[in-house]
C-alpha cells in the first residue's frame, strides 16, 4: 500500500483531485455565484474557512464520534461554522456579506466539505487534515475564480469590476445567467479532459516505443 | 492490450491514500455495537456545544450588526432626502403621526416615517421604508418623498437578496437608481427601457431584471398609497424641545 506524504495531501486537491473539476463536488456554488470574480473569491474564502475549521475539529474529535451518527455530527459541525462565518462576515465585512446573501448559508450543503470530512479528516491526524483542507480549498478557489473570470469577462466585459473592452462592448448576457454557468463548466471540463487525454496518450506512446525498442 | 491490463492496478494504487499509521486503520474495521444512549448523548452534547458557540458569537456580533444597520439607515435617510439638515422619527399611532410612543409600547411594533427638515426647521421631505417580495426574497427599500410637489427625491435599497449580476442591478445600475433622484412624479409607472412616452412619472425598468425593478416601483407605490392619507393631514412641526431629535445625533 502506498502512503501519501504531507506534500501530496496538499497538492492532491489542487489538480489531480480538484473538487469541482475532477470530483464534480460543490457544483452548486460553482454554478451559482461565479458570475463575477469578486463573488467567486468571497465564496471561496468563506468555504475555505468553514472547511479548515471543520477539518481540524473533526479530526480532533474523531475518537468521540460513534460511527453510526458520524454524518449527523459532521453536518452539525459544518453548520455551526457556517453560521459563525455568516455572523462574522455580517459584522466585520458587511459589504461582502451583502454581496453573497443567501449563498453563505448554502455552504452547509456543499458536499465537497462533507466529502473531505468523511473520507479524510475522520481518518487522519489534525495536521494532515488541515493540509488536505487547504489543498481542497485552494483547488476550489482556482476552479471558481477560473469560472468567474471566464463568465465576467464574456458576460459583462470586465474583470474584478474593471472594464476591459470599453463602452462599445456588447455583453454576452447569457454568460452571467445560470445557463452560462453550465456552458462555462462544460467548456472547462472539456479542456481538462483534452489535456488529461493527451497526457495519457503521450505516456502510452512512450511505453509502446520502449516496448518496441526492447523487442528489437 | 498489455497497457490496458495495467490500468486497474494503477487505479488501485491511487485509491490507497490513507495514512497507515492513522488511527482509522485500527479503529474502523470494528463497528462495535454502540448503545442508543451513547448516540443520542453524543449528538446532544455536540448540539449543545454548537448552540453555545453560536450564542456567544451572536452576543458579540449582534451589537455590531445592529449598530451598522442603524448607521446605514441614518445614512440612507440623508441620501434619499437631499438637502436635509436633520430628521425626526415619527410613529404611526392610531392613524396619526406621533413622535412619542404610547406608554409601555414596543418600538418595533409601530410603522414609522422619517421627516427631514432643513436648517430653519421646515419639513421638506419624508423618508419611508418598506419591504415586499422581489424575485428571491424581500427587498427593503427606503425612499424620499416630497409631499408638496408629489415627487420622489431619492431611493435606496436597504436590503435585498436579488440574483447577483441580474436582479442586483436595482441598486448597482446607476442609470436605474438615478431616475428616482430626478424627481419623478408619483404614482410611478414602470416602462420597458426606451419605450417611455416622456411622462413625468415613468421609470425605465432594467432589461433582464424586470421583476426586481417592478418590485421596487410597486413597493414605492404601495407605500405611498398607505402613507398618503396620513401625510395629507399635515406634517407636525418639530417641537422646540426636541429640535435636536435623534436624527441630529
Amino acid at each position: 500500500m502506498r502512503t501519501t506524504t504531507a506534500q501530496q495531501d496538499f497538492i492532491r486537491g489542487i489538480w489531480k483531485e480538484n473538487p469541482v473539476l475532477v470530483q464534480m463536488l460543490g457544483l452548486c456554488p460553482a454554478l451559482a455565484v461565479t458570475n463575477s470574480v469578486a463573488n467567486a473569491l468571497a465564496m471561496s474564502g468563506a468555504t475555505f474557512f468553514v472547511m479548515s475549521c471543520s477539518s481540524v475539529l473533526i479530526s480532533t474529535c474523531k475518537r468521540f464520534i460513534p460511527h453510526e451518527v458520524r454524518i449527523s455530527a459532521y453536518i452539525l459541525v459544518i453548520a455551526t461554522f457556517v453560521t459563525l462565518a455568516d455572523m462574522l462576515l455580517q459584522a466585520y465585512a458587511p459589504a461582502q456579506h451583502k454581496e453573497l446573501g443567501a449563498f453563505i448559508a448554502l455552504i452547509v450543503v456543499n458536499c465537497m466539505i462533507l466529502g473531505r470530512q468523511e473520507s479524510f479528516s475522520s481518518k487522519n491526524n489534525v495536521f494532515r487534515s488541515l493540509l488536505d483542507a487547504f489543498g481542497t480549498g485552494v483547488g476550489f478557489t482556482i476552479a471558481l475564480v477560473m469560472m468567474g473570470g471566464f463568465r465576467e469577462i464574456l458576460g459583462t466585459g470586465s474583470f474584478l469590476g474593471f472594464s476591459l473592452f470599453g463602452p462599445n462592448f456588447e455583453p454576452w448576457v447569457i454568460m452571467v445567467l445560470p445557463a452560462g454557468g453550465f456552458l462555462t463548466l462544460g467548456f472547462i471540463l472539456l479542456a481538462m479532459g483534452y489535456i488529461e487525454q493527451r497526457k495519457k496518450d503521450n505516456a502510452e506512446h512512450k511505453e509502446e516505443q520502449m516496448a518496441e525498442e526492447a523487442s528489437s | 492490450m498489455s497497457q490496458e491490463n495495467n490500468k486497474p492496478e494503477r487505479i488501485d494504487v491511487d485509491i490507497k491514500v490513507e495514512n497507515p499509521d492513522s488511527p482509522a486503520a485500527q479503529d474502523e474495521p470494528a463497528p462495535k455495537e454502540v448503545s442508543t444512549f451513547r448516540l443520542v448523548a453524543t449528538l446532544a452534547v455536540a448540539g449543545a456545544l454548537a448552540g453555545l458557540l453560536i450564542v456567544l458569537v451572536n452576543l458579540h456580533t449582534k451589537p455590531i450588526i445592529d449598530k451598522y444597520k442603524a448607521e446605514q439607515l441614518q445614512l440612507a435617510v440623508y441620501e434619499v432626502l437631499p438637502g436635509v439638515e436633520r430628521y425626526d422619527t415619527f410613529y404611526l399611532v392610531d392613524g396619526e403621526l406621533s413622535l412619542a410612543l404610547p406608554d409601555g409600547a414596543k418600538e418595533s411594533e409601530f410603522k414609522r416615517v422619517y421627516i427631514g427638515r432643513d436648517s430653519s426647521g421646515q419639513a421638506t421631505g419624508v423618508a419611508i421604508s418598506r419591504g415586499e417580495s422581489g424575485f428571491q426574497d424581500v427587498i427593503m427599500v427606503i425612499f424620499g418623498y416630497d409631499p408638496v410637489n408629489n415627487t420622489l427625491s431619492g431611493m435606496k435599497i436597504l436590503d435585498s437578496k436579488e440574483t447577483p449580476g441580474l436582479g442586483d442591478k436595482i441598486f448597482k445600475d446607476m442609470d436605474f437608481v438615478e431616475q428616482f433622484f430626478a424627481g419623478p412624479e408619483t404614482p410611478l409607472l414602470g416602462v420597458k427601457s426606451g419605450a417611455g412616452k416622456g411622462k413625468p412619472n415613468e421609470i425605465d425598468m432594467i432589461t433582464g431584471a424586470t421583476i426586481s425593478s417592478k418590485a421596487v416601483i410597486g413597493i414605492i407605490n404601495h407605500a405611498l398609497e398607505e402613507w398618503k392619507p396620513v401625510l395629507d393631514k399635515g406634517i407636525p412641526q418639530a417641537p422646540a424641545d426636541i429640535a435636536s431629535g435623534e436624527g441630529a445625533q
